[in-house]
């Protein structure tokens, strides 16, 4: 990889860095004012998905391709988080 | 809880999860994985399939009980260790083996590869053994 190339990558990534953590705060803020519960476990899921791609740009940026198997792991993971707790939600629903 | 949706997804991510986790046992002796992280994300992909078709589909989809996989795992574990005895070696020396299987070259086999397959099905059992109980109620 030439210079030029590698300028564009480490700004690539700043950007990206910055816009997650934008997501992050935004994310984070749903989940703390959420009024309902079904809010907060959309907030949490979306937490989720930013971690796998705050995962995948730490991956590029230290340059270690093992990192991209934690992001696997996780997106496949989450998912299964999301519909417990919906399971959860639901369930609550019914008995009251 | 038992949409079309949810159990037609469950129904692809279950062997997509079942291969990545077999994947992460065979890779973990010398890179990232092994048999703890297989055994989890194994019993999330049925814990998956059990939320989305009921416990009942996933105790049948097992076809035994989960606590004979921890009975099993424990056993394997065991025997990988006493397999150095043969050698006059302290127990769990790991033994290695080299395969040349066709279209894949030479591979090393070994006891601490039986070894993690016994984690892999401890933690399997004992997770499903926890999740499904916890379901049923």
């Amino acid at each position: 990889m030439n210079g030029y190339e590698s300028t564009i990558l480490q700004a690539a990534l700043l950007a990206a860095a910055l816009m997650l953590t934008a997501a992050f705060l935004l994310a984070f803020l749903r989940l703390i004012r959420g009024p309902s519960v079904p809010d907060r476990v959309v907030a949490l899921d979306l937490v989720a998905v930013l971690v796998v791609a705050a995962v995948a740009v730490q991956c590029i940026a230290a340059d270690q391709p093992v990192l991209f198997d934690a992001a696997l792991v996780l997106a496949l993971v989450a998912f299964l988080g999301t519909v417990a707790f919906a399971r959860y939600v639901e369930r609550s629903g019914r008995d009251d | 809880m038992t949409t079309v949706i949810l159990r037609t997804a469950a129904r692809y991510l279950l062997p997509l999860m079942l291969l990545f986790s077999v994947f992460l046992v065979l890779r973990g002796h010398h890179e990232p994985g092994g048999g703890f992280v297989g055994g989890l994300v194994a019993s999330s992909s049925v814990i998956l399939y059990a939320l989305a078709s009921g416990v009942r589909d996933a105790a049948h989809l097992l076809r035994t009980d989960p606590r004979m996989l921890i009975g099993a795992g424990l056993l394997l574990a065991l025997a990988s260790g006493l397999l150095s005895f043969f050698g006059g070696q302290p127990f769990m020396t790991g033994q290695w083996v080299s395969l040349v299987l066709p279209g894949m070259g030479e591979i090393h086999v070994g006891t601490p590869l039986v070894f993690d397959v016994g984690v892999y099905l401890v933690v399997l059992g004992t997770v499903l053994t926890i999740i499904l109980s916890l379901l049923e109620q």
